[in-house]
């Protein structure tokens, strides 16, 4: 038995505990909203955050986050998120969104370390998550506007 | 009211009242005539003396107000759900917080595209194009409706009526209705006979920035695909496929992978062999315990350079002659110099963040399919056919894709059908969700065809071009598909030379031809399919002969494009907008190309500086765009960004190779797309105009390479003619 702590709740799981975390979630706890993209760390489609740290889901296995803090998409919340997923909105940054769970999971754990990151540590910090649909543009843009939007202390 | 305003047709059109949404409610189908007139299959059972009755239905009003519209496209990342939602709401009135989108069943008699006959898909750029009327017009009966049941309820004159966001102001006290109040009395109304379409200047919605409609569920991790499909007992599927096309299974052994812990069961079908389990990870690791041998006496063991070896000598012959303007080849024997050029273009993959999957559950009814269904009606057709059922036995869920670019408009069904077969073995009622990885996608084929180019060219003593002569050599994508018989035409594939055969430069001599060689590797359209590699040759080509001639590239253009008048407005405008003719800034080399897809024209201009070992870097692309009527501006930048970035990203690293005929790359690492750090600042200007909508998920695709490869011309003297572009 494997025990997984998932946006705040334990869960008990018989599974293979070499398992990449991203199938464990997906197909035995239902949380959908981690991608699947390349199981290979190239993509970052399967980012989630382990004990508050951006890890790609796809190659950490159930031995590994075991008894770790695992956050997804779905368990998203804090002034930081709700900035990001409102600015994301705002700009309308998504068109096929395949990647955007991945993408706002990588965005909230640069702000939360780097509150007003530069154009250059943004394109550092996001580089790894491939957007097929290029909508690098507006990502970046929307990660600036959360960053001022927090820096204002303004609501998201 | 602009005549052009009022729908055509009016007295031929009919409404009829649709099952749609059964019980309180309003729920209307708007029948177009357009569709009785292009026959098909979805025709004969209801054509009588009266003409073909088509019921379509594209919006319900419920009692809670909530304004349902029915989306008969894909939404695959190009905003198209946005976009009719638009078009219905602004003639109904409504807000746009009150509108939610549905995706529409498969049923090409109500949801085929307009511009493809009986045939319902998502495509070529058509979505705004071929529906923009229809949604106009759903949306303006629906209101007609409203008001008249509005003005039998209040005692008044419709034309006393008014809506504004969504509520119904009548001319007494208290006399206000929400949509929802008057649903129910609206559906009692007759379906008028005709609508008025809104005038320009009353437009509230099209042409505004609106919020996407899949923002929600995009950015909190609920919106559905195809991948995220769980049903009860479903099991999940993968595929081994021979690593060669072509390759024949000659035998496999599944003891191993049959004792991996969840896999249910191991069998041949026609693709391979499949692996059924409980979860994804069990049948992923049972295929990798499975054996299989495979007989590759038919199989494709070439490689790409080999393929283009081969094409480079066809290009010596003639080809099948797609345009003969003037005498080409006297023209050419009377030139002074004739410039020649030699273009290469890969294998390109979709490598769409989702990679294919389809779930099937085969039951008493039929079959149900859930995928990110792009051309419903050959899905449903090939499935159909293999089941020995009716075609609309076979039921079809369109949820969000991952992206496309093409891929899921596949028109062969491989991947449905590669499904369909894993879930008939299965047996009914069982749901299979198949699922490709990465490599999978990568490896199974269908790919933007190998292609070369030849072209020969000179300048006439008027320093204009006195003659062009473009070859063109790749595989056919059309050939051996449905579509062969309306879109191959005396032996040429339009999707071959779309952008070489309509070049709009003014030339006198001008030949284009052919050859279509058939290669075992799959191949289909890819985003802005053959522009894909006719902007660039053609792009470059017109630049080598304005520098020979001595003239600005834009100047030499615009001196061709007399009898394009909106060609030469976009280049021009970009050329405004971009600096053209002014320095690029310190370090950096402008280049500028311009080229029309799918009736949108589209011009760049580019900054490019060297990075040293023969990579180089796009800093700013200014881009002007001319797609008609903007219906979401918003929308229209959006696509062109992301068009332009793929472009790029094929322009920047892109190639499908082969060693032995097996695929070399399997991952994104050896497939490299474009990244964060290598996304330039897109600016987008979009050309004022009233034109019908065109369309703006491809166009923006194909431009940007060959203006890359300007650039670099101007900043090394190279002329790259080989993609991806890598300097020597
Ligand atoms: S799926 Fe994990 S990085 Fe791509
Ligand atoms: S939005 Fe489609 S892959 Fe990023």
């Amino acid at each position: 038995m494997i025990e997984l702590t998932v946006n705040g709740e334990t869960h008990e799981l018989d599974a293979d505990p070499g398992m990449p975390l991203l199938w464990a979630l997906r197909d035995h706890l239902g949380l959908t909203g981690t991608k699947y993209g390349c199981g290979a760390a190239l993509c970052g489609a399967c980012t989630v955050h382990v004990d508050g740290r951006p890890r790609r889901s796809c190659v950490t296995t159930l031995r590994v986050a075991a008894g770790k803090d695992i956050r997804t998409i779905e368990g998203l919340q804090g002034p930081v998120a709700k900035a990001v997923q409102g600015s994301w909105e705002r700009l309308n940054v998504v068109q096929c969104g395949y990647c955007q769970s991945g993408q706002i999971m990588a965005a909230v754990s640069l702000l939360e370390g780097n509150p007003r990151p530069g154009p250059a540590e943004i394109d550092d910090a996001m580089s790894g998550n491939l957007c097929r649909c290029a909508t690098y543009a507006r990502i970046r843009d929307a990660i600036g506007k959360a960053a001022e939007q927090l820096a204002a202390g303004e609501p998201g | 009211m602009n005549n052009d305003e009022i729908s055509s047709g009016l007295s031929r059109r009919t409404f009829i009242k649709t099952g749609l949404g059964a019980g309180a409610g309003l729920s209307l189908g708007v029948w177009l005539p357009a569709l009785a007139q292009m026959g098909g299959p979805g025709k004969a059972g209801a054509a009588g003396a009266t003409g073909a009755l088509e019921p379509n239905a594209f919006v319900r009003i419920g009692p809670d107000g909530v304004v349902q519209v029915v989306a008969k496209h894909l939404e695959m990342g190009q905003g198209s759900w946005t976009g009719l939602a638009t078009l219905v709401a602004e003639e109904l009135d409504a807000d746009w917080d009150q509108v939610e989108v549905i995706g529409a069943p498969a049923d090409a008699a109500r949801y085929n595209n307009l511009f493809w006959g009986p045939v319902q898909g998502t495509g070529g750029s058509t979505a705004m194009a071929n529906s923009h009327k229809q949604m106009r017009e759903a949306g303006a009966a629906a209101r007609a409706m409203l008001l008249a049941a509005a003005a039998e309820r209040w005692g008044v004159e419709v034309g006393d009526i008014t809506i504004d966001r969504g509520t119904v102001t009548g001319p007494g006290a208290g006399q206000r209705a929400g949509f929802g109040d008057l649903a129910e009395a609206a559906a009692a109304q007759p379906v008028p006979d005709l609508v008025f379409l809104k005038d320009r200047k009353d437009f509230r919605l099209i042409g505004q920035m609106l919020p996407r409609k899949d923002n929600p569920g995009k950015v909190n991790g609920t919106a559905l695909y195809t991948q995220d499909i769980r049903l009860p007992d479903m099991l999940t599927a993968v595929v081994l496929h021979s690593p060669r096309f072509g390759g024949r299974l000659s035998g496999f052994d599944a003891a191993d992978a049959k004792k991996v812990s969840g896999v249910v069961d191991v069998f041949e079908i026609p693709s391979g062999v499949a692996v059924v389990a409980r979860d994804t990870w069990s049948a992923m690791s049972g295929r990798d315990a499975l054996r299989a041998e495979w007989d590759d006496s038919d199989a494709f063991t070439g490689t790409a350079g080999e393929l283009m070896a081969r094409y480079r000598d066809m290009a010596d012959q003639p080809g099948t002659v797609v345009r003969a303007d003037g005498d080409v080849a006297a023209a050419l024997a009377a030139a002074d110099t004739v410039l020649a050029a030699d273009y290469e273009f890969p294998f390109l993959a979709h490598a769409t963040m989702e990679p294919m999957n389809c779930v099937v559950r085969v039951d008493a009814e039929g079959c149900e399919i859930f995928n990110g269904a792009q051309l419903q009606t050959g899905d449903q057709m090939a499935v159909a056919q293999a089941l020995g059922i009716e075609p609309g036995q076979v039921r079809i869920n369109m949820l969000y894709a991952g992206g496309s670019f093409g891929r899921r408009a596949n028109p062969h069904s491989d991947y449905v059908l590669e499904a369909l077969h894993i879930a008939k073995h299965v047996g009914r009622p069982v749901p299979v969700k198949l699922v490709w990885t990465r490599e999978d996608d990568m490896r199974a084929g269908y790919y933007r065809p190998m292609y070369f180019h030849r072209l020969r060219g000179a300048v006439g003593p008027d320093g204009k071009p006195s003659v062009w002569q473009h070859r063109i050599v790749g595989q056919s994508i059309l050939a051996g598909t449905a579509f062969a018989e309306a879109l191959i035409k005396d032996g040429v594939d339009s999707t071959s030379v779309e952008g070489a055969s309509d070049l709009p430069y003014g030339i006198p001599n001008l030949g284009v031809d052919l050859h279509s060689p058939v290669v075992p590797v799959p191949v289909q359209w890819w985003r802005a399919v053959g522009s894909t590699h006719t902007a660039f040759s053609t792009e470059t080509f017109i630049d080598e002969l304005a520098v020979a001639a001595g003239k600005d590239p834009v100047e030499y253009r615009l001196g061709l494009l007399g009898d394009h008048p909106r060609h030469a407005r976009v280049l021009q405008l970009a050329a405004e907008k971009g600096g053209w003719g002014a320095p690029a800034p310190e370090g950096q080399f402008r280049g500028i190309a311009l080229h029309e897809s799918f009736n949108t024209r589209v011009a760049q201009v580019v900054d490019v500086s060297l990075d040293g070992d023969g990579a180089w870097r796009v800093h700013r692309v200014v881009v002007a765009v001319d797609c008609g009527m903007a219906i979401n501006p918003d929308n229209i930048r959006a696509q062109v960004e992301g068009g332009m970035g793929f472009g790029l990203s094929a322009a920047l690293g892109e190639a499908i190779t082969f060693d032995g005929g097996r695929v070399v790359e399997g991952n994104y690492d050896g497939y490299p797309v474009l990244r964060m750090n290598q996304m330039p600042r897109v600016e987008v200007h979009i050309v004022k105009n009233d034109a019908p909508p065109t369309g703006v998920g491809e166009p923006a695709t194909p431009v940007i390479a060959p203006a890359v490869a300007i650039a670099l011309h101007r900043a090394t003297g190279q002329r790259l003619r080989r993609l991806p572009l890598k300097l020597g």
